[in-house]
């Protein structure tokens, strides 16, 4: 079974995508990509959109920073 | 006797919650970069998400006996972040234009295709053809809605119910602006990609 963009499956896909899933949700998600072309492809390309977006977009504290924090702690700390 | 044991006992209830107070500041730190990763995306500049965090971290120092143990601090301190966020005043944003499902869909792909004369794009490689840059933009050009739910759940990597905890807001609000958001950042791309 194959065929277009449809809401039900992006909704289902993107609570997959996020594992977000109920047990039986999953069994469905699984064995709906098991079979349409479309929505395995689809999910693929947001899986990888999705992987860069998290490995692009991180950008690490700045040095100093951490002291700044440490100095607002309590007295005594 | 009640005299001399009142002392005692609340030198040891200072002493224990003296530890509880460093443990918690301890644990927060032990958060910081977490902390900044989400913040950094959330606003424009490095210093705004630098006075951010430390906005929090002090807010955080202060009413730290709000914060139930064994909860997640994590979501706890986003919380305090999102919402002071939301106090330096926000302008309000037009959300832009939604492609219709059948474009929106594969939007980013096709025109990329479009732009490279490829007929067909591999869905896998498309995102090879993005910069780091053109992420980076597309994510702050979101309305701000829907940037702090994708960047929470996408950056953050927070459960749709600590976003929603986080945000004040339903799940099913979550879900809608994730969805919503997730596919104008793919417009987005597709636009920096082609221009």
């Amino acid at each position: 079974m194959s065929h277009g963009p449809c809401e039900a499956c992006e909704e289902l896909l993107q609570g997959y995508l996020d594992r977000e899933l109920t047990d039986a949700e999953v069994e469905l998600a699984e064995s709906h990509l098991d079979g349409c072309d479309y929505c395995r492809r689809r999910y693929r390309f947001e899986v990888s959109l999705r992987q860069y977006v998290q490995t692009t977009a991180v950008e690490r504290m700045p040095a100093g920073l951490m002291d700044r924090l440490s100095e607002l702690r309590s007295a005594g700390a | 006797m009640v005299g001399e044991a009142e002392p005692e006992i609340d030198g040891r209830r200072i002493a224990a919650e003296a530890r509880d107070r460093v443990r918690f500041e301890e644990e927060a730190l032990a958060l910081a970069d977490q902390v900044y990763r989400v913040a950094r995306r959330l606003v424009a500049t490095r210093e705004e998400a630098e006075d951010l965090v430390q906005d929090t971290y002090g807010r955080a120092f202060r009413s730290w006996q709000s914060y139930t143990p064994g909860t997640n601090l994590r979501a706890w301190l986003l919380r305090i972040l999102t919402n002071l966020n939301l106090d330096r005043g926000r302008k309000i944003q037009r959300t832009p234009d939604m492609q219709p499902i059948e474009e929106g869909d594969y939007y980013l792909a096709n025109k990329m295709a479009e732009a490279q004369g490829e007929q067909v794009l591999d869905q896998e490689r498309v995102v090879e053809h993005l910069s780091q840059d053109s992420i980076v933009n597309a994510l702050s050009s979101l309305p701000h809605d829907f940037r702090d739910t994708v960047v929470l759940v996408d950056i953050g990597e927070f459960s749709y119910a600590d976003a929603a905890q986080i945000l004040d807001i339903p799940i099913g609000t979550v879900m809608s602006r994730l969805h919503r958001g997730r596919r104008l950042l793919k417009q987005q791309l597709a636009e920096e990609a082609i221009s």
